[in-house]
């Protein structure tokens, strides 16, 4: 359903993205992991149409996304939900009006002018927020919840738009360990429960390993491993990071699992 | 422990008063829809009925002005560089007016504009009454303080610098206040934490922040300018505007030199828009041969 063909991105001399090709054929939850400035950001902005792709093809369901203009590209966004890394909420606008931005594609520029959404809309957005265990904050500002709850806002968003695929651009990196949890439980949630697509950019390899049905490693604009989460060793995953031996994976783990003091830190404390 | 298993127990109840708060501002949106509706219709019909000729019998005729302008500055169009460059030092006054006017205008608005923002104000007592004074230099037209220093220190440029400027002042103090009030206050405090003065703090923590938008507001404030002290000119001011009152009276047959000035006056706004952006481009983004960093 869907398929990336040498798909690239240039930024002048720069290379962001160098011939990306990868095909998916079920909704399943992929994880993307590699280093900052691999490409990871540009390849799911692209996925959306955020980014205009330099060369390659992006095809869902046989239709190149990457040629789509106009309305045509702004019915394909509508379904091809986006979160980010620091929400992209509207700040000073209630919650509930913030999840009903996901119909955006459907209404008119003069009744969002007004503020006027059906009511049916409105009542599925606070069912969509309660079912992120957020329906109390329906009336309060967007500016006033904290980076958890904001980031759950942004998942209502982009469930209020019925997507099929929903891209997550670093969606836990701003986050405490206890609401990435939440986060990312709610996207493989929606994955399992929904049967939609998720592709979600991660900076650490545990949460890729436990929550994803699948990985693909970017290391400085090429994909250079595709993959199952057993298939994903240390080795591996040294080569991803261009690191050496010295790099070990509990140090930057956000798992609360697996935050046991190592003997040397707790010798020093 | 799921996300999406929880469920609230009052999720109706959370959904029926967020539908009665949407309905309530949805009435509040009409009854200021309707209001601002009334108050255009209100507010043209007062004009017109005020209006010493009668709007609507006067709307035809307001083009003569301009065909007649451009009439003639088409039949002897040939003549037009001539005029420009007859004219081209006038201009300079008029914009040399304006320049060191918006210079000593954005210095003095931009000291008072941080004696005025609330969280940054050395003195908090002062913040009121310094604001009713630029509200009183805002308020006071500047051709009325030209006038009156022509008055008393007689024609030329410099009155008119110095009632563009007060005027500036007044302006360029509330915008530059209003800029520093969404600066982040953290450089600030940062600099706090080492003793710095509060000039210091000022000129390390704030002003950097907010310069681009002091620089797009002074560059606006510039062009606005250059056209006050072109006005200036036609109560004695000097510079173009005395020249433009000359060609433009009625049955002098000096319409193509109006024309010229017009032409000069528009070429110069278009320059100092085009300088605007270049200049702040680069206080924004650098210099332009920064590379572009993923």
């Amino acid at each position: 359903m869907l398929q990336l063909q040498a798909v690239t991105k240039t930024f002048g001399a720069n290379t962001a993205v160098h011939a990306a090709s990868f095909s998916v054929d079920r909704p399943m939850m992929i994880g993307i992991i590699g280093s900052s400035g691999a490409g990871k950001s540009t390849l799911l902005r692209m996925m959306n149409c955020l980014t205009p792709a330099s060369s390659g093809e992006i095809l869902v369901n046989g239709r190149d996304i990457t040629k789509l203009r106009g309305s045509e590209k702004r019915d394909w966004q509508s379904h091809c939900a986006m979160i980010f890394q620091q929400f992209n909420l509207v700040p000073r606008l209630d919650v509930v009006s913030n999840v009903l931005h996901g119909t955006l594609n459907r209404r008119s520029t003069l009744s969002t002018m007004f503020n006027i959404f059906p009511q049916d809309d409105i009542v599925h957005a606070i069912d969509i927020l309660d079912r992120l265990g957020i329906a109390e904050h329906a009336p309060k500002r967007a500016e006033a919840l904290s980076g958890g709850q904001q980031q759950r806002v942004a998942i209502a968003r982009a469930l209020m738009q019925d997507p099929t695929i929903i891209l997550a651009d670093e969606p836990i990196a701003s986050l405490d360990p206890m609401n990435a949890q939440l986060v990312m439980q709610a996207l493989r949630d929606i994955h399992e429960q929904d049967g939609r697509m998720v592709i979600a950019n991660l900076h650490t390899l545990d949460t890729a390993r436990r929550y994803c049905d699948r990985v693909i490693g970017m290391r400085q604009g090429r994909i250079v491993f595709d993959g199952t989460p057993a298939q994903l060793t240390t080795g591996v995953a040294r080569d991803i990071y261009g690191a050496d031996a010295s790099f070990s994976e509990a140090t930057t783990s956000t798992q609360i699992e697996t935050l046991e003091p190592r003997p040397k830190v707790a010798a020093a404390l | 422990m799921t996300a999406t298993s929880h469920t609230n127990p009052d999720r109706a109840g959370i959904q029926d008063s967020y539908l009665a708060l949407a309905r309530s501002k949805r009435w509040m949106n009409l009854v200021l829809l309707i209001l601002f509706v009334a108050l255009l219709v209100g507010g043209f019909n007062t004009a017109g009925d005020r209006n010493a000729g009668g709007f609507w019998d006067g709307l035809p005729n307001v083009l003569d002005f301009p065909a007649d302008v451009i009439a003639e500055a088409i039949e002897r169009g040939h003549l037009l560089p001539g005029y420009m460059a007859k004219y081209l030092p006038s201009l300079i006054e008029t914009v040399n007016i304006a320049a060191a006017s918006t210079l000593l205008g954005a210095m003095i608005g931009l000291f008072l504009s941080l004696m005025v923002t609330r969280g940054l104000a050395p003195l908090p007592w002062l913040v009121g009454p310094l604001r009713r004074v630029l509200d009183l230099l805002r308020a006071v037209p500047e051709i009325v303080i030209a006038l009156v220093l022509i008055f008393m220190l007689g024609g030329g440029p410099v009155p008119a610098m110095i009632a563009i400027a007060l005027h500036t002042i007044g302006a360029l103090g509330k915008l530059f206040s209003e800029v520093n009030e969404n600066a982040s206050l953290k450089p600030v405090e940062g600099l706090a934490s080492v003793g710095a003065s509060w000039s210091q703090r000022m000129w390390l923590g704030v002003i950097p922040q907010v310069a681009p938008n002091y620089v797009s507001y002074a560059l606006l404030r510039f062009e606005i300018n250059i056209r006050a002290s072109a006005i200036l000119g036609f109560v004695g001011a000097g510079g173009i505007g005395y020249d433009l009152r000359n060609t433009m009276s009625w049955g002098q047959g000096k319409f193509d030199e109006a024309a010229a000035i017009f032409l000069l006056l528009f070429l110069t706004i278009v320059i100092v828009d085009q300088l605007s952006s270049v200049f702040r481009n680069r206080l924004t983004h650098g210099l332009p041969s920064a590379k572009v960093t993923l």
